[in-house]
């Protein structure tokens, strides 16, 4: 089977072109040993069917970035037959780097010249005739959002041809030769001139690529180079490639006037200095409001019907066992009346706003606070996943290429409140201390989610490369593009997290029939008792490190009654959801951080989040003593 | 009032337009704004910037980038292309 590789800049419309291409068959799968994830699918090439294999978004094949290497890795180890080389048409000229590259890795390609309408709009008129010349491989033009150019792209594929490599400046060129001809015939399974061009540039080859034994050589191709162009190899090299995209660019496209753009307009008061602020704020305030209508409006129709469930298994089986699967089935009551709901709508939203392109936005405008506690703008994303889903949110650290960065944000965003813990802060604080109480609570979260960033940079100096971030501009989003998205957020969540929570939350009823709740209460008299909660509130912690809104079902158990007002006073119900957002996240972001960051910053994320729970409460809790004594 | 000097995109004021000199900063920084067509002899007009030390937003080869301020510094340029 013809296996097909897609590979293009980030925001070139690649996905979205995957996704028209291969409809919804797309299977998400991590790079051995890696979570960089690649997309697969299957899709019908000149009648035959092909695999189609969407590699992440890269600017160029460094080693030096993990996705980008492993892109690289990936193109070289004989699995690809043909590149398809997505082109954002309107960023031709940078673009054009990227396929220098890819020309010099020996592979048949097509370049698919993306977002044409973009690229008319910006007045770029492209000779994709003469493109085709200049790189010896077929341009097809395409419009992937709206489906145009899909089946020309399809097509062309089996014509793909392997490209004329790049041509560099004579004393360049020279030098590479030289080099290639040992490398040749000691034969490597590379391109004997992409592998002088990576070592010249002292970049790591692939594994067996065959350079064994002529590092002499090599070292004195680096001087050579050095001493003609007094520049580092790599620079001198990188600086040749952009010089020969700009000429091809220049070649053959024609640059007229632009029409003053509307989107301009537009970008100009979102990310404008003063007004930006109120509007993200609207922005983002519509955007948990609007999950929470849905949401709750959702959660009226899916309950009742479990509910009633629950209460027929409970009354066909009786005994232990049907306590045992009643604790079964309310463990998938709570991942349906969360994840189905809250969660799913929230990140549609999100996915809406990433690609509309509001979101890098959000990036842009916040990266000077993100400043403040040591991060910067790129961190804003994994933020504001936490507010749906803490698994999503430490996965999205991958997008920060620095891995301190990545630690810093994964240890703050797990301490952001998720949906789970919302239903907690609502079901409790809201509706029975009051609603202004619970609001208060999620600022009193981004104070200490600051505070301890203020503290973590400290500890964590950062010598953080700062905020290099593109900003693309506004485009309309594909639907399929979205829901591959939240399907790709969504899935950690269904394979991991309600498996476990259903399976412990029968666990819960069997230590209930059992009988061993008294001795976990016991065991946990240290962090109750200090925070003035009942000693029955012990259980309900422990499990809610399975699932944080179990905490609340668990607590209506563990105490009896659903009616939160009549056993617990106001003060108690705070200080218990203020310890329940605070402390260790759930089992699954646990198992999520701990894939991203290994066990030992695991634990150490574990042991700080409790730490900065009890810290947290007990404060509150002296707070309420001080200024409410009746409450106290 | 720079047109004969270099200077950063950090202290160039929005609508000005540059031309890249050199960019003081390590291997990977320079292989960073590399990708993003920010390399010596580009370039670049500078868009807006956000307040209270937030990003430069730049133009360059018809994309917009945001640059940190810590970045931004570190970008040599002569005013004026």
């Amino acid at each position: 089977m013809l296996r097909v590789a897609l590979v293009g800049q980030p925001n070139s419309g690649k996905s979205t072109l995957f996704n028209a291409i291969v409809g919804y068959r797309a299977v998400a799968s991590n790079f051995p040993g890696t979570t960089v994830e690649v997309l697969r699918g299957k899709a019908l090439v000149g009648g035959k069917p092909a695999e189609v294999v969407d590699l992440p978004g890269i600017y160029s094949l460094h080693a030096g970035d993990p996705a980008e290497r492993l892109a690289r890795d990936y193109l070289l180890s004989g699995q690809v037959d043909v590149i398809v080389n997505v082109v954002d048409a309107s960023l031709l000229g940078r673009s054009l780097e990227l396929t220098l590259e890819l020309a010099e890795l020996g592979l048949p390609m097509v370049v698919c010249l993306n977002m044409m309408d973009e690229a008319r709009r910006k007045g770029i008129h492209v000779d994709t005739g003469r493109l085709s010349e200049a790189l010896g491989v077929p341009v097809v033009e395409s419009i992937a959002v709206r489906g145009v150019g899909l089946k020309e792209l399809l097509a062309a594929i089996p014509q793909a041809r392997v490209p004329t490599p790049p041509r560099y400046a004579a004393d360049v060129e020279e030098i590479l030769t030289r080099l290639a001809e040992p490398l040749a015939s000691r034969g490597t399974r590379l391109p004997p001139r992409y592998l002088a061009e990576l070592l010249v540039a002292g970049e790591e080859p692939p594994e067996g690529a065959g350079d064994a034994g002529l590092n002499e050589v090599i070292e004195t191709a680096r001087r050579e180079f050095t001493s003609r162009r007094g520049q580092d190899p790599a620079l001198v090299l990188s600086a040749e490639r952009h010089a020969l995209a700009l000429r091809i660019f220049e070649e053959v496209a024609r640059v007229t006037h632009a029409a003053e753009s509307f989107r301009d307009r537009v970008d100009s008061l979102l990310m404008h200095r003063i007004w930006g602020y109120p509007i993200m704020l609207a922005v983002l305030l519509s955007l948990f409001f609007g999950v929470f209508k849905i949401g709750g409006l959702l959660e009226g129709y899916l309950l009742p019907p479990l509910d009633l469930l629950t209460a027929a298994v409970e009354g066909t089986v009786p005994g232990p066992i049907g306590k045992v699967l009643g604790g079964a089935i309310q463990g998938l009551w709570a991942g349906i009346g969360i994840v189905l709901p809250y969660l799913v709508p929230f990140l549609f939203f999100l996915a809406f706003l990433e690609d509309v392109g509001y979101l890098p936005r959000i990036g842009f405008l916040l990266d000077g606070l993100m400043h403040r506690i040591g991060l910067h703008g790129k961190s804003v994303i994994p933020f504001l996943l936490g507010y749906g889903c803490s698994v999503p949110a430490v996965l999205a650290t991958r997008i920060l290429e620095d891995e301190r960065d990545r630690l810093v944000t994964a240890a703050l965003a797990v301490m952001v409140p998720c949906a789970a813990r919302t239903v907690v802060i609502f079901g409790l604080v809201g509706r029975y201390v009051g609603p202004w109480i619970a609001f208060s609570l999620y600022l009193l979260n981004i104070f200490v989610v600051a505070a301890a960033g203020t503290l973590l940079r400290r500890f964590l100096p950062g010598v953080g490369p700062g905020l290099i971030m593109e900003i693309p501009p506004y485009r309309l989003p594909a639907l399929r593009t979205m829901l591959l998205k939240v399907w790709l957020r969504l899935r950690g969540f269904i394979t991991v997290a309600w498996p476990t929570l259903i399976v412990a939350s029968a666990f819960f009823s069997l230590i209930e029939v059992l009988g061993w709740t008294y001795f976990l209460n016991t065991l946990l008299l240290p962090i109750t008792w200090p925070l003035g909660l009942p000693a029955a509130v012990g259980v309900p912690l422990v499990f809610g490190i399975l699932r944080k809104e179990l905490s609340l079902i668990m607590l209506g158990q563990a105490l009896g009654t659903m009616d939160f007002g009549a056993v617990l006073s106001g003060a108690a119900m705070v200080v218990f959801t203020v310890f329940v957002i605070f402390y260790v996240p759930c089992i699954a972001t646990v198992a999520a951080l701990w894939r991203e960051l290994g066990r030992h910053k695991t634990l150490l994320v574990v042991a700080g989040t409790v730490a900065v729970a009890l810290l947290v409460a007990l404060l509150v809790r002296a707070f309420i003593c001080l200024f409410g004594p009746g409450m106290c | 009032m720079f047109l004969n000097s270099f200077t950063d995109l950090e202290t160039l004021p929005p609508g000005y337009k540059a031309r890249v000199v050199r960019i003081e900063g390590g291997r990977g920084l320079v292989t960073r704004l590399s990708r993003l067509g920010i390399v010596p002899g580009a370039e670049v007009t500078v868009v807006s910037r956000a307040p209270v030390g937030g990003p430069v937003l730049v133009e360059v080869n018809g994309a917009r980038v945001a640059l940190g301020r810590g970045v931004a510094r570190k970008v040599v340029v002569k005013p004026g292309a």
